[in-house]
């Protein structure tokens, strides 16, 4: 196998070779408690204050003490919402998305299991939102809207700091899983009403296991884990001092890059849509390609299956990943895809192309090369596929009998 | 990425019989709603012998549908119609050195268009019978359907009956939730609720009228030869129905045994498990339980 080109950074992403090497010291010579009054562990306290700063001036917060280190971005989401309902037990609702990360909606339904109410807000074909049915759902009733800032299967970036002044105006908490949003679009948190916001190190190069809350100082709040004192009491639990280390590292080089991620990176997405859209009929980008991550690309095959696309990928060295259900092994194909109305024959076909700043144009010309005739091999296999096109009516002319 | 054998990945990549057989004189028309997978499978039968001569499959589907269909249209071609019927998912899978427990129903869809087809050759009308749900207990492949269905018909209380009925949540245990969900939700219909602590229904310590082991009169020896004679005279049946059962150990009152063929993991194991019990305690006159192998005691504590 060729070196892989790896077109899935919204999945996960490599750690860049900088922040490893500011990390190393840290499992070795560096491996004081922060806690500790001894040589051995101040060293390390300095470091996560240092961490905290990077993060800080990444999202633009207006203190290093409103980053709250977590173990991961699902951790944060969590400790958010729950933390919303604690804090506040006269109100029982909760508004989120349809189109939200299993990190918050699986949270939701278990949440609703024990008696809370939560509105879903619908998205239309294009992944967006309709804020005059967010406005109208706004009441002293809610404890929090968490809403993702951007959308890890399509790109699609929600209104965030909008909805938070709304949220705001309405005396609402307001959450936002920026998992995928942080490093590639420019944050200034201090000027905005968001009161909450989630990260995970390891969608921006940073080590697996490494998140981030922020929390606005003065918002009501109520750890998920008691214990130590860490994190000022918010988070109990020894630092992961070694990935905190790295994920200020890297939040360092996100924001020294976001130009490049916001220009390079996002011309070589356009590339790539291009490429493959002018080579391959019967396909089209979901989501909203206009308010979308520069690095996401979500292109639905028609007729066929992406498991199948993936695996024939694969076999090239072309790491993606795809909307069908048979990737995760659930009943249905993904959950953003078919909240977009994207029919079954289509929702099962969507391949997310996400890249990072590792990718070069190179990489996207072989992938723009090796797409279309996977799509040509695996059409040649489907029953909803005729030769060159699909079949007539291809709803009618295939109806298998379904169980 | 899936576990995929090497057969799968095989076949996948390089599929027989793609396309649709040429002179077919059969369709079959099927799809799972898991997956969104669907399949359609052309058979060209030889009207005098019934042999079917060609095979061609269209797949919409993953890797593993693909491959099924593949391996599917190999087994049957050269085979009766009649033959052809008896191919069962565990064959293809079979065939194809195993699938993962998420991707088992690409080879019932496999089944089902077979039957499909040939019902289209001879006139007849198929319905599916078949219902999937939620995947609920990877261990064992077994979907909320069937376990839904397993507790109303057997009165089922807890997840320990659960997992004797129908393997569901004896293996890792971390399905438990889910099936506790499933209990809570059929007791609720039935006006009761689910209670964690319940005795299990088959259970001896439940119901002490029930006999306990030698309490018929036989010796340890005489009661084991009797248990294997009941096992042999209900072997014939199960083969009929492509399966097979072997007695593995008898523990006490509890009789483990190992169903291989069709019935290993399909969706009458419980009921053949049931109905094997139920005749060993009628010929032995004393209550016993009749496990899968695979519950033995040492993967309890195991794992
Ligand atoms: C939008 C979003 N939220 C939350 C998460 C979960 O983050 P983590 O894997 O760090 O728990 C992810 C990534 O998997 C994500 O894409
Ligand atoms: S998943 Fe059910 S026992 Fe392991």
């Amino acid at each position: 196998m060729m070196k892989g080109i790896y077109l899935d950074n919204n999945a996960t992403t490599m750690v860049d070779p900088a922040i490893v090497e500011e990390m190393m010291p840290y499992f070795t010579e560096q491996f004081g408690n922060p806690s500790s009054m001894h040589e051995f562990g101040n060293k390390v306290g300095f470091a996560i204050k240092k961490a905290r700063k990077q993060v800080q001036a990444l999202l633009g917060a207006e203190h290093d003490s409103e980053i709250i280190f977590t173990s991961c971005g699902t951790e944060s989401d969590s400790t958010a919402i729950l933390s919303a309902l604690k804090a506040q037990p006269e109100r029982n609702e909760i508004i989120t998305t349809v189109v939200e990360h299993p990190a918050v909606l699986t949270l939701c339904e278990q949440l609703e299991k024990e008696g809370y109410k939560v509105h879903y807000l619908k998205v239309d074909t294009k992944g967006q939102l309709d804020l005059s049915e967010y406005r109208k759902l706004l009441s002293d009733r809610v404890a929090i809207v968490s809403v993702m800032w951007a959308n890890n299967e399509t790109g699609t970036i929600f209104p965030a700091i909008e909805m938070a002044d709304m949220a705001s105006k309405a005396g609402v908490m307001f959450h936002t899983d920026a998992v995928q949003a942080v490093g590639k679009i420019p944050m200034d948190l201090k000027s905005s009403k968001i009161d909450m916001l989630s990260i995970s190190g390891h969608k921006l190069h940073a080590p697996k296991g490494i998140g981030v809350l922020y929390l606005r100082r003065g918002v009501r709040y109520r750890p998920l884990l008691r214990g130590g004192h860490q994190e000022r009491g918010r988070r109990a639990g020894t630092e992961n001092t070694a990935s905190i280390v790295g994920l200020g590292k890297a939040a360092e080089l996100a924001l020294e890059h976001m130009e490049y991620e916001n220009v390079t990176v996002a011309a070589m997405r356009d590339r790539l849509q291009e490429g493959i859209m002018d080579s391959v009929p019967y396909s089209f980008v979901t989501g909203d390609p206009d308010n979308r991550l520069p690095n996401t690309c979500n292109i639905a095959f028609e007729y066929i299956e992406g498991e199948a696309i993936l695996m024939l990928l694969n076999k090239q060295g072309i790491a993606a990943s795809s909307g069908s259900a048979c990737t995760s092994g659930s009943l249905e194909p993904s959950h953003v895809m078919r909240a977009m109305d994207i029919p079954y024959t289509a929702a099962h076909g969507s391949i997310r192309f996400s890249l990072s700043r590792y990718n070069t144009m190179e990489e996207i010309e072989k992938v723009i090369e090796a797409v279309p005739p996977i799509m040509v091999q695996l059409r040649k296999l489907s029953p909803y596929w005729d030769g060159d096109r699909p079949v007539d009516e291809p709803e009618k002319a295939f109806a298998p009998t379904y169980a | 990425m899936w576990d995929y054998s090497e057969t799968v990945k095989e076949h996948f990549y390089n599929p027989r019989n793609a396309g649709v057989a040429e002179e077919a004189n059969a369709t079959g028309d099927v799809g799972s709603l898991s997956c969104g997978d669907a399949l359609r499978l052309t058979l060209k039968v030889n009207p005098e012998t019934e042999i079917i001569e060609d095979a061609g499959f269209q797949t919409f589907g993953c890797g593993s549908a693909i491959a099924s269909s593949s391996a599917l249209t190999e087994i049957i071609k050269g085979m009766t119609l009649d033959d052809a019927l008896n191919v069962s998912n565990q064959d293809i899978a079979d065939y194809l050195e195993g699938l993962p427990p998420e991707k088992m129903h690409c080879s019932v869809m496999g089944r089902e268009a077979l039957q499909a087809a040939v019902a289209d050759y001879r006139g007849e009308e198929w319905a599916d019978d078949h219902e999937e749900g939620a995947l609920i207990c990877k261990c064992f492949a077994v979907d909320a359907v069937l376990i839904e269905d397993t507790i109303r018909a057997n009165n089922l209380k807890t997840v320990e009956d659960v997992a004797h009925y129908t393997k569901a949540g004896g293996g890792c245990a971390s399905c438990h939730e889910g099936i506790e969900e499933i209990l809570t939700k059929v007791l609720e219909e039935k006006g009761e609720k689910f209670d964690p602590t319940a005795d299990t229904v088959p259970d001896v310590e439940s119901s002490p009228a029930t006999l306990v082991a030698g309490a018929s009169g036989m010796t340890n020896l005489q009661r084991i030869r009797k248990i294997e004679a009941v096992i042999e005279s209900l072997r014939p049946q199960l083969q009929a129905d492509n399966g097979d059962v072997e007695l593995v150990d008898v523990m006490g009152d509890t009789i483990y045994v190992n169903m291989t063929g069709a019935c290993n993991g399909c969706q009458m194991a419980s009921m053949t498990l049931g109905g094997i019990q139920q005749r060993l305690i009628e010929e032995l006159g004393s209550f016993v339980k009749v496990l899968p192998a695979t519950e033995m005691p040492k993967s309890a504590a195991g794992v």
